[in-house]
Order: C-alpha cells, then structure tokens, then sequence
C-alpha cells in the first residue's frame, strides 16, 4: 500500500485549510416584521412573503 | 425523438413518476394547499395547470382525460366544478409555489403550492380591458364599414358563453353529456352562421 513519505508540517497543514470557513448566509429584511429573513422565502417569523400573501400557518410558541 | 422533461426526475421509475404526479395533483385540487419539496412542486405545476385546462374546457373528453389520471371522481368532480369556475378568468398560473424554507431532518428545501382561487385583482381587469380595447380600436379603424359587427360579436360571445358552459358542465356530471353538448353547441353554430 503507498504511504505517506514525509509528514507535512503545521504551517502546511495550516495553509490548506485556509480557505475552509462557513459562509454568513445572506439575508434580507422581512417588510412585513423587520426580522431577517432568507431572500425569496417566506418569513418563518411571520409567515408572509410579498405583502398580504400570508402562507404558513404559524402559531405562536 | 421525444422532448425531454423539464425538470428533475421523481421516484424510482417512470411509473413512480406518474404516480405521484397524479397523486400530488389530486391532493392539491383537494385540500387547495399542499407542502411538499420545492422539487416536486415545480413539476407539479405545469402538470396541475394542464389538468386545470382541461377542466376549464369542461366537455366529456376532457373529463375523461383527467380522470384517466386522476381516478377520484370526487376530486374530479370538484376541479371540473368549484376550481374551474373560480379561475375562469384567469389566463394560466392558476397555481403558486411560495419556498418556505427547509425541513428538519434531512434539510430539504421545502415549498407550499396552492391554487390561486382569489379573483383576478381589479388592475390586471383594467389592464385586460384597455388591452382589448386598444384591439377594438384598431380592428375598428382597420374595418369602418364592418365596425358595428365587430362591436358586436364579443358581447354576443362574452353572453354566449357562461350559458353555455354552465348546462354542459352540470350535464357532464351525471354522464349524459352527448345530448347535452349538442344541444348546447346547436345555438353557438347558429351563432356563427349568422356572424
């Protein structure tokens, strides 16, 4: 089986991982409640989506 | 060779597929609204809105069609009857997908579809009745010597048709439809006759 010749070094490994972070979703502002809320979707905080178009059946917890 | 279908494939199979096409539709025209994946609304969509068609045109073919995939009678009855009436004026999309977001467990993207039942709003009538206006005008300018008759033929028609709609569908509903559509379209062919 091959194996790994050398071991890589911290700053190597450091350097490959770089680049891996989480992403900040983007978010947009509901105009029904002023949450944020995920563009094109509707409010889980409020259940609109575009004005008065009321879709999800949301109950108070 | 056959146009390929717009959109991802659902199910195990081409008969999965079909099944539970037919199956999301007849519980769409059922409870009006439905949550599912957002996947499998955008196919249900076209698929609904065609079978909403065929319920508009209302004739015994059609109900056959739509029964050939919708086996509920119930159901059919109701799309032919309530769903068609309510969006007799509206020109296609009678259907809406509104994302909600995604679901726990496995994070699928989730949407609900629903019927759009409410009447069409009093801005799209203004705008359908300037657009026809405008066509009235310029089929008027086009045809001075024959205006009166062109004024006259969508009204005629506009009356024509509820009247005639109206017995086809009820007589559809308890199966007696070929002496019903002939008796209904007899007056729409001397209407065109005398046109």
């Amino acid at each position: 089986m091959p194996n790994p010749k050398r071991r890589h070094s911290k700053a190597r490994r450091d350097r490959r991982r770089a680049h891996d972070h989480l992403r900040q979703p983007v978010l947009s502002e509901c105009p029904h409640c002023h949450e944020m809320k995920l563009p094109h979707q509707a409010c889980p905080h409020c259940g609109y989506y575009r004005d008065r178009e009321a879709i999800l059946v949301e109950e108070q917890a | 060779m056959p146009t390929p279908t717009k959109g991802p494939r659902l199910g195990g199979g081409p008969a999965h597929e079909r099944l539970m096409l037919a199956n999301l539709a007849a519980s769409l025209f059922e409870h009006k609204r439905i949550t599912t994946t957002v996947t499998k609304a955008k196919r249900l969509k076209p698929y609904a809105e065609r079978l909403v068609t065929f319920a508009k045109r209302g004739d015994l073919a059609s109900r056959r069609r739509v029964l050939g995939l919708i086996s509920n009678k119930g159901i059919v009855h109701e799309l032919f009857t309530d769903i068609a009436q309510a969006v007799e004026n509206r020109d296609g999309g009678y259907t809406r997908i509104t994302k909600i977001g995604n679901r726990k467990g496995d994070n699928a993207p989730m949407a609900v579809i629903e019927l759009v039942l409410e009447p069409v709003s009093a801005k799209q009538a203004v705008v359908a009745e300037a657009t026809s206006a405008a066509k009235r005008d310029a089929d008027k300018k086009e045809a001075a010597a024959a205006a009166p008759v062109a004024e006259e033929a969508p009204e005629t028609e506009a009356a024509e048709a509820p009247a005639e709609e109206a017995p086809a569908a009820e007589e559809a509903a308890t199966e007696e439809a070929p002496t019903a559509e002939e008796a209904a379209e007899a007056p729409a062919a001397e209407e065109k006759d005398a046109k």
